[in-house]
C-alpha cells in the first residue's frame, strides 16, 4: 500500500478523522486510476463531504496518506493541493458571492493555473462555456439559481485546470434533460483526460459514467467495485438502497 | 485603459484638481478642515481594503499612524532631518513594524486578531510614552526652525501640508482602484467573498493578507506623519488614540459601504457632513452619529453605498470584469 503505482492518480491510504468520539471517516483506503472515474456513494451522513475535505486539505486528516500522482499531498495547504492539480465542487455552492459567474471563473483560472489575468481569461471562458454558464456570464453569482450555482462550481474546479476533479452532488435538483447534459459533459471532462472522483446520490446519473463505485457507511467502505456488482451487494442494498431509493427519484426535480 | 478606467481616472483627475486648487479660494479654516477629510479619505480606504477585502479586522490602526507620527517628531528632533524627508522613513519603518506585528498576531482569528491588534497598539503607545527623550507622556512639539525647512512662510507650509494631505487621499483611492483592478484584486475579492472557496482555487490568502496589512500600514505611518506635522505636537494620547484613528474610521467604512471602493468615499462625506452640521450641539452629535451607524448597518449590510448599488445599480469606480471585455 505505501507505494502508489504509476498509473494512480489518486490514492487515499488508511485516512482517519474523528471529531471527539464520533469518528467520520475511519480507515478509508482507495485508488483512482488515471483517466479513471470512481463514484462514492452512502446515505447522509456517511461521511462523503468529509472524505472530501480531506482529500483536499479543507479539513485534515487525522493519519492516513493521500497521495496524487505518486507525490504526497497530506502536507499540504488547500491551495497547493490546487496547484499539485486537485480542483472540487462544493456540495453547498460557495460562489463569491459580489462578483459575477465570469469573474468567479477567471479567479480559479488565474489562480489555479498561475497565469495572468490577461491569459486566463480563454480557460475562464471555456469552462463557462463547457458548464453551460456563458449566457449568465456577467450575471452576479449571488443571483444565480441554486441549478446554475452548481453549474459555477462545476465550471469554477475546470477553470483551475484539474487532473483530478471531485464532484460533490451536482446533479441532485436536475431535471431528466438536464441530468442527459451533464452525464455528457463529464463524460466529455474524462475524455479530456480528467480523473474524476464523484460523489452523487442520483444513481442514474453516477452509473453511467464511472468505472468504480465506493459504499461508504458510518465512515467506513463498506463495498468497492463495478456499479453493476456493486448494487446487487446485500449489503449495499440493506444500508443504502433500500431507504434511499425515493430520493433517487424525479420527486426532486 | 478601458473606457472605464479612463472615466475614473479623469474624475479623480478633476476631484484633484478642484481640491488642489483650494488654497485659491478657500479660507484657512476651510482648507484645514478638507485637509483633515482627505486624511480620513486614505485612512478609510486603506481600513476598507484591510477590514474589507482582505478580511482582517484590526482595531489598531492607531498604532501606525502614532508609529508614522513619531518617526517624524524623531527623524526631525533628534536626527535633524528635513521634515518631508522623513515620509518615506515613516513608510518604511511603519511596515517594517507591520510586518513583525503580523507574525505574532496572525496567529489568530477573527475577534482574537481584533483585539490583538488593539493591545499591540497599546503596548506601542505605552513604549512612547514610557521614552524620556521623546517627552515621554506629555509628548513633544517641532522646532520652528525645522519646520521652516518646508517653506519659509507659514501660509505656505500650510499649503504644502494641505497639498500633501489631498495626494494621499486622492492618491490611496487612485491605487486602491488600480489594485482591485489588477490581478491581486481579483484575488481580495474572492477573499472578501469566500477565503474557503479562495484557497480552494489556489490564491495565497496568508500572502495576500500579509502584503496588504504590511503596505496598509506603511501607507497609514505615512498619513500620520503628515497628519502631526500639521499639528506640530505630537503626544502618545494623541498619535495613539483609538477613538480618532480606528474607530472613526470604522464608522466611516461601515456606513459608506464596507467591501467596497466608493464606500469609504461615500462614509467619509456623509461623516464629515454630518460633523460639520452638528458641531455646536455637542454631545447629541455623537448621539446622531450613533443612531445613524445603527440605521444604516440594520437596513442595508452593505452600508449607504450598497443601497445604491442595489437599488440604482450605479457604480463610480466599476471595477467588475466583463466576459467579452
Amino acid at each position: 500500500m505505501s507505494n502508489a503505482a504509476p498509473a494512480a492518480a489518486l490514492v487515499a491510504e488508511v485516512l482517519n478523522k474523528s471529531y471527539g468520539a464520533l469518528a467520520v471517516t475511519r480507515d478509508v483506503s482507495f485508488t483512482v486510476p488515471e483517466h479513471g472515474a470512481l463514484g462514492i456513494i452512502g446515505p447522509n451522513g456517511a461521511g462523503k463531504t468529509t472524505l472530501f475535505n480531506l482529500i483536499t486539505g479543507t479539513t485534515r486528516a487525522d493519519s492516513g496518506r493521500i497521495s496524487l500522482f505518486g507525490q504526497d499531498i497530506s502536507g499540504l495547504d488547500p491551495r497547493r493541493r490546487c496547484l499539485a492539480g486537485i480542483a472540487r465542487s462544493f456540495q453547498v455552492p460557495q460562489p463569491f458571492a459580489g462578483l459575477s459567474a465570469y469573474e468567479n471563473v477567471l479567479i480559479a483560472a488565474a489562480y489555479g493555473r498561475g497565469l495572468s489575468e490577461h491569459a486566463a481569461r480563454p480557460h475562464a471562458r471555456e469552462a463557462l462555456d463547457l458548464a453551460g454558464l456563458t449566457r449568465k456570464a456577467d450575471t452576479g453569482a449571488g443571483t444565480l439559481t441554486l441549478l446554475d450555482r452548481k453549474r459555477l462550481e462545476l465550471a469554477r474546479a475546470l477553470a483551475t485546470g484539474p487532473r483530478v476533479l471531485l464532484l460533490d452532488e451536482i446533479a441532485g435538483g436536475m431535471t431528466e434533460a438536464e441530468c442527459g447534459e451533464l452525464i455528457a459533459l463529464i463524460r466529455r471532462i474524462r475524455e479530456a483526460g480528467i480523473t474524476i472522483v464523484w460523489i452523487e446520490h442520483v444513481l442514474h446519473a453516477l452509473l453511467p459514467v464511472v468505472d468504480d463505485i465506493l459504499v461508504l457507511d458510518f465512515g467506513k467502505v463498506i463495498a468497492e467495485g463495478k456499479p453493476d456488482t456493486i448494487l446487487d451487494d446485500p449489503q449495499v442494498t440493506s444500508v443504502y438502497l433500500g431507504p434511499d431509493d425515493a430520493e433517487t427519484t424525479e420527486a426532486e426535480a | 485603459m478601458s473606457k472605464s478606467a479612463l472615466r475614473v481616472t479623469l474624475g479623480l483627475i478633476l476631484v484633484a484638481v478642484v481640491f488642489a486648487s483650494a488654497p485659491a479660494w478657500a479660507g484657512r479654516a476651510d482648507l484645514r478642515l478638507y485637509g483633515e477629510f482627505m486624511s480620513y479619505l486614505a485612512l478609510a480606504v486603506l481600513w476598507n481594503l484591510l477590514a474589507g477585502y482582505a478580511g482582517l479586522m484590526s482595531v489598531g490602526q492607531q498604532a501606525f499612524v502614532g508609529l508614522g507620527a513619531y518617526v517624524l517628531f524623531i527623524g526631525v528632533v533628534t536626527l535633524g532631518m528635513s521634515p518631508l524627508l522623513t515620509l518615506p522613513v515613516a513608510f518604511v519603518v511603519t511596515g517594517i513594524a507591520a510586518a513583525f506585528f503580523a507574525l505574532l498576531l496572525f496567529r489568530l482569528e477573527g475577534a482574537y486578531f481584533a483585539i490583538g491588534t488593539w493591545v499591540a497598539a497599546e503596548s506601542v503607545a505605552l513604549v512612547f510614552a514610557g521614552i524620556p527623550s521623546l517627552g515621554g507622556g506629555a509628548g513633544m512639539s517641532l522646532p520652528a526652525a525645522a519646520v521652516r525647512g518646508i517653506a519659509d512662510s507659514r501660509e505656505m507650509r500650510e499649503f504644502v501640508i494641505y497639498w500633501l494631505l489631498c495626494g494621499l487621499g486622492i492618491g490611496t483611492l487612485a491605487a486602491a482602484y488600480a489594485l482591485i483592478r489588477s490581478k491581486p484584486g481579483l484575488a481580495l475579492m474572492a477573499l472578501r467573498d469566500n477565503p474557503m472557496a479562495a484557497m480552494s482555487v489556489g490564491v495565497d490568502i496568508k500572502r495576500i493578507r500579509f502584503w496588504t496589512y504590511v503596505l496598509v500600514a506603511a501607507l497609514t505611518g505615512v498619513i500620520g506623519a503628515v497628519i502631526f506635522l500639521q499639528k506640530l505636537r505630537v503626544s502618545p494620547q494623541a498619535a495613539f488614540s483609538l477613538p480618532d484613528w480606528t474607530v472613526a474610521v470604522i464608522f466611516i467604512v461601515v456606513i459608506g459601504g464596507i467591501g467596497r471602493l466608493e464606500g469609504a468615499v461615500v462614509g467619509t462625506v456623509v461623516y464629515f457632513v454630518l460633523r460639520e452640521l452638528l458641531k455646536d450641539y455637542g454631545v447629541a452629535y455623537l448621539i446622531v452619529l450613533g443612531i445613524v451607524a445603527i440605521l444604516v448597518v440594520t437596513f442595508s449590510g452593505g452600508g449607504l453605498w450598497g443601497l445604491v448599488e442595489k437599488h440604482l445599480r450605479w457604480s463610480l469606480m466599476p471595477t467588475h470584469r466583463k466576459r467579452d471585455g
